[in-house]
C-alpha cells in the first residue's frame, strides 16, 4: 500500500514537472459560439440529472459521502498526470471510469465538471467557452460507455478485474473518439467534409492516446482491488457486489 | 489483502511504470508536446489560420500565458488535492480493518 501511494506521488512529481506539456480537452476559443452552446446544451440533463443522484446516495447514507470523493479525487488525480506515448506527444487520461462504475454514469458529470472547471480557469487547459463540449466527451459519454460495459461484463458473468479495466479502457479511449467526432464537426474538410475530418482528428489523437487507455484501465483495477480490500462496507452500501 | 491481490497490484504497477517511462526512454528526440497543441496544428491544416475568439481567463487577465513553472505547479495542485483525499480515506480505511481484524 505505501509503495503504491510513493507510485503515485513520485509520478505525480515527475511529470507534473515536465516542461510544456498540454494535454487534452478542446481548448479554450477553438468551438464556435453556437457549437459551444449547444454541446452545453446537451450536457445539462445529465448534470441536472446527476446532481440528483448524488443528492439521492447521500439521503440515503451520509457515509456515501466518502467513496464520492475518493472517486472524484482518483479522477482529479488521474486527469492531471500527462503521460508521454509512443508517438512522441503526451496526453492525460480521464479517470472517470472508477466513479461511473461505482455510482452509475450520472453523478460522474457532476465530479468531472468540478475537474474541468479547475483546468479551464486555473490551467488555461480546457476552457470556459468549450466547458460544455469536454464535459460531454470527458464526463458524460466515456463514463455512460464505462457503465454500460461494465454492467454487461457483469451480466456475462466475467471476472471483476476483468470487467473493471475494459469499462476503463474503452471508456477513456470513447472520450477522445467525440473529442475527435466534436471536432470534425466544429471543422470540416473542404473535401470529405465532417467525416473525413473526424478521421483526421481521430488519427491524431488515438496513437497517443490507446496505451494511456491501456495504463487508465490498469490503475482503475488497481484501485478497485484497494477499495474491495478496504472499503468493502462504503463498497456494500452503494450496492456494490464483491465476487465470490 | 489476499497474498494473490498482492501480486496482481505489484505487477499491474511495473507494467503501468514501464508503459510511462519507456516512450519517454526511447524516442530521444522527440518532443513531447501535447496532444492538443498536435490537434490544434490540424485545425489550421483543414482550416487554414485560426485565432482562437476567447482566450483562457487566467491568461486574459494576466495579459500574457500562465509561465511555464506556474503552470506545472497548479498541476501538480491538482494531483496534490486529489492524492490528499484517496490518502487520507485510505489510511482511515486501512487502520479501521486492522482494529477489526484485533477484535
Amino acid at each position: 500500500m505505501k509503495k503504491l501511494m510513493f507510485f503515485i506521488i513520485t509520478f505525480s512529481a515527475i511529470f507534473g514537472i515536465l516542461p510544456n506539456v498540454y494535454a487534452m480537452h478542446i481548448m479554450e476559443g477553438y468551438l464556435a459560439p453556437s457549437h459551444c452552446i449547444a454541446w452545453g446544451v446537451l450536457s445539462l440533463p445529465f448534470l441536472v440529472l446527476g446532481f440528483h443522484r448524488i443528492q439521492k446516495l447521500l439521503e440515503n447514507d451520509r457515509k456515501n459521502i466518502t467513496l464520492l470523493a475518493m472517486a472524484a479525487a482518483f479522477i482529479f488525480v488521474i486527469s492531471s498526470l500527462k503521460i508521454p506515448s509512443v508517438t512522441g506527444s503526451c496526453s492525460h487520461m480521464t479517470g472517470t471510469a472508477l466513479g461511473a462504475i461505482l455510482f452509475g454514469a450520472s453523478p460522474v458529470a457532476v465530479l468531472g465538471i468540478i475537474v474541468l472547471l479547475f483546468q479551464a480557469i486555473l490551467l488555461a487547459h480546457g476552457g470556459l467557452t468549450t466547458l460544455g463540449a469536454n464535459v460531454f466527451s470527458m464526463a458524460i459519454a466515456g463514463p455512460f460507455l464505462s457503465y454500460a460495459i461494465y454492467k454487461i461484463c457483469k451480466k456475462c458473468r466475467a471476472n471483476t478485474k476483468v470487467s473493471v479495466f475494459i469499462a476503463a479502457f474503452l471508456g477513456d479511449f470513447f472520450t477522445y473518439c467525440i473529442t475527435s467526432i466534436q471536432l470534425g464537426i466544429a471543422y470540416p474538410s473542404v473535401e470529405g467534409g465532417i467525416v473525413s475530418s473526424v478521421f483526421k482528428f481521430l488519427g491524431v489523437f488515438a496513437p497517443t492516446q490507446l496505451p494511456l487507455a491501456i495504463i487508465e484501465g490498469i490503475l482503475t483495477v488497481i484501485i478497485i482491488i484497494i477499495l474491495e480490500t478496504y472499503a468493502l462496507p462504503e463498497m456494500k452500501l452503494i450496492g456494490f457486489e464483491k465476487e465470490v | 489483502m489476499t497474498v494473490k491481490n498482492k501480486k496482481i497490484i505489484v505487477i499491474l504497477s511495473l507494467i503501468v511504470i514501464l508503459m510511462a517511462f519507456l516512450p519517454f526512454l526511447a524516442l530521444k528526440q522527440a518532443e513531447f508536446g501535447g496532444s492538443d497543441d498536435a490537434g490544434s496544428v490540424m485545425v489550421e491544416q483543414i482550416k487554414g489560420e485560426y485565432d482562437p475568439w476567447f482566450t483562457p481567463v487566467l491568461e486574459n487577465w494576466l495579459g500574457k500565458e500562465i509561465p511555464e513553472e506556474i503552470e506545472s505547479l497548479l498541476f501538480c495542485l491538482q494531483t496534490g488535492i486529489g492524492v490528499g483525499i484517496i490518502a487520507f480515506y485510505l489510511g482511515r480505511f486501512v487502520e479501521r480493518k486492522k482494529w477489526q481484524n484485533n477484535k
